[in-house]
């Protein structure tokens, strides 16, 4: 098993914004990334959600310890340009990341950075258009479009770097259910499909059950981390870390209190039914 | 209201002036102001005229969108062809009070008028048929040159492209500022004009502050994407010059030496 990413003793703590002591977000974090999963990272605000996600590229370089992708150092200034194409981000607000008014113009921004010959450009976003779904979409303007179909073309504007890691922060927070799940399904097909590292932030609990390994962060640090099942079993943790769980842990959880014999680990939906219907019969 | 704003309005289409290459038509925009401004008497404005009828037949725009482009214009356009009409030294042909009318003024506010719609037109005529992007990238090809000196073309381009990216999305955001404010009671219609500047404000404000935060995320995420400035870039559209960018150049050093030509002989 490959590693994608390896943080290693990282401290961070962001200026102060007025005279004050600075704000430290992270004091000694470990976390190893297997290559190929799909990790879920959920917290509440000012976690360090956001912050751990920048350290992913070089946004943000960590002020002790260290953090590598793919064997890459992001103190090493010389692979700056590598670090980033290998590791994709796509971050909460569609319209704040596009910066062409036609949709393939947009896609094809980042292989033009990387100075990608026109043809194989031209290569690049069609297939990473046709992998998002909105392939028919190449000729319309970004701001004509849904907020879920403009996520999708935000998702393919990053792959068309061929990355082998996307860090996704957020992206459903400003979308309606629709485009929620449109979206969600596409990180999910690339996962699975392409075998693209996908590292997940998110505030909705019905996506990190779909993530085969959830972490819960709590004031920088790594307070739960397992399987989806391993970690909403744990309510009274994650209410103390203010967060909700699943509505379907919820009510387990809740009859389970109430004397009911539920096993606490039916995540979705059908399990959960399947599980209250087999205790009705019996 | 803010919808109506049409700045750089595109028809898309593919006709044979939508595909000739952005280098090509900006120089003909060029050569063709520099052309009308040498136009001397009737026969060269009929050809200017002809030529630019022609260019509109080709690319199928209505027009009648040209002529809406011209709407904003009018009142200079009549006010020079006014102060043309009375104020040219000549022959004199009517007298009333303070006021006279020549001949030379006459033809002078007729040229002027012409002059002024023709130049117009043909610049709509660009954007109409050009997308901004294409526009921008041949600016940026074009003023390449200026690269040696340290000017920063690349910049501006992107600059430009960024700007014309974002007319949208900040003109929606405007619209949903001016809905909040109103939903809070604020007033935009009534007073004077001082009072409606200053109601103004509410909706600068926190326009100003968001569109600053769109610009430090927008940043963050062309850095994600491998931004590093124009060193190395390559373009999924290449520019590229054609049969019929050349044909067409050649037509306008055509158009430009024949107003030549017509000047020196006063047509």
């Amino acid at each position: 098993m490959s590693v994608a990413v390896k943080i290693a003793d990282l401290h961070f703590s962001y200026a102060a914004q007025t005279e004050g002591k600075p704000l430290k977000v992270f004091d000694g974090l470990d976390l190893t990334i297997a290559a190929g999963s799909f990790v879920a990272v959920l917290g509440h605000n000012g976690c360090g959600k956001s912050t751990l996600a920048k350290h992913l590229n070089a946004i943000l370089l960590p002020e002790g310890g260290s953090v590598s992708v793919f064997g890459m150092d992001t103190k090493d200034e010389a692979l700056l340009l590598n670090i980033r194409r290998t590791v994709g981000m796509v971050f909460q607000n569609p319209d704040n990341q596009m910066v062409a008014n036609v949709v393939e113009e947009d896609v094809a921004f980042a292989p033009e950075n990387l100075g990608v010959p026109s043809e194989e450009i031209r290569q690049r976003v069609d297939d990473a258009l046709k992998a998002v779904g909105m392939y028919e979409y190449r000729k319309h303007a970004p701001h004509l479009l849904s907020g879920g179909q403009k996520q999708r073309v935000a998702i393919a504007g990053v792959i068309a770097m061929q990355p082998q890691c996307i860090v996704l922060d957020e992206p459903t927070a400003m979308l309606d259910p629709h485009g929620r799940e449109e979206v969600i399904r596409t990180i999910e097909r690339l996962n699975k499909e392409k075998g693209i590292t996908v590292v997940l932030i998110t505030h909705h609990m019905t996506e990190a059950i779909r993530a085969d390994r959830v972490i819960v962060m709590d004031e920088g640090k790594i307070l739960i981390d397992g399987t989806p099942k391993e970690v909403f079993t744990q309510v009274e943790l994650l209410r103390g870390a203010g967060l909700s769980v699943p509505a379907t842990t919820q009510l387990l959880y809740e009859l389970n209190k109430a004397g009911c014999k539920l096993p606490p680990d039916a995540l979705s939906t059908e399990e959960c039914a399947q599980a209250l219907y087999a205790m009705l019969k019996a | 209201m803010l919808k109506d704003i049409t700045l750089g309005q595109y028809f898309p289409g593919d006709t044979v002036i939508h595909r000739l290459d952005p280098r090509t038509k900006l120089l003909m925009v060029i050569i063709y102001i520099v052309a009308l401004f040498l136009c001397k008497w009737f026969v060269s404005y009929a050809v200017a005229l002809l030529f630019l009828v022609t260019a509109v037949a080709l690319s199928k725009i209505r027009p009648k969108a040209l002529f809406k482009g011209l709407k904003p214009l009018l009142i200079i356009i009549i006010f020079t062809a006014v102060l043309n009409l009375f104020y040219t030294d000549g022959t004199v042909l009517v007298k009333f009070w303070i006021f006279q009318i020549t001949r030379e003024g006459i033809i002078n506010a007729v040229f002027l008028v012409l002059r002024i719609m023709l130049l117009v037109m043909g610049t709509f005529l660009l954007t109409y048929t050009t997308s901004p992007i294409a526009l921008t990238d041949g600016l940026e090809s074009l003023l390449s040159p200026l690269k040696k000196l340290h000017f920063p073309v690349h910049e501006l381009a992107m600059m430009m492209s960024i700007a014309l990216r974002f007319i949208p999305t900040l003109i929606e955001e405007t619209d949903k500022i001016i809905s909040a404010q109103k939903a809070r009671g604020a007033d935009f219609e009534t007073g004077n004009i001082f009072r409606r500047a200053k109601a103004l404000i509410p909706i600068l404000v926190p326009l100003f502050v968001s569109a600053f935060r769109r610009a430090d995320e927008l940043a963050t995420a062309m850095e994600c994407r491998c931004y590093h400035g124009g060193k190395g870039r390559t373009k999924l559209k290449q520019l590229r010059y054609r049969r019929r960018d050349v044909l067409t150049l050649l037509l306008g050093a055509a158009l430009l030496s024949g107003v030549i030509v017509m000047r020196h002989f006063g047509l």
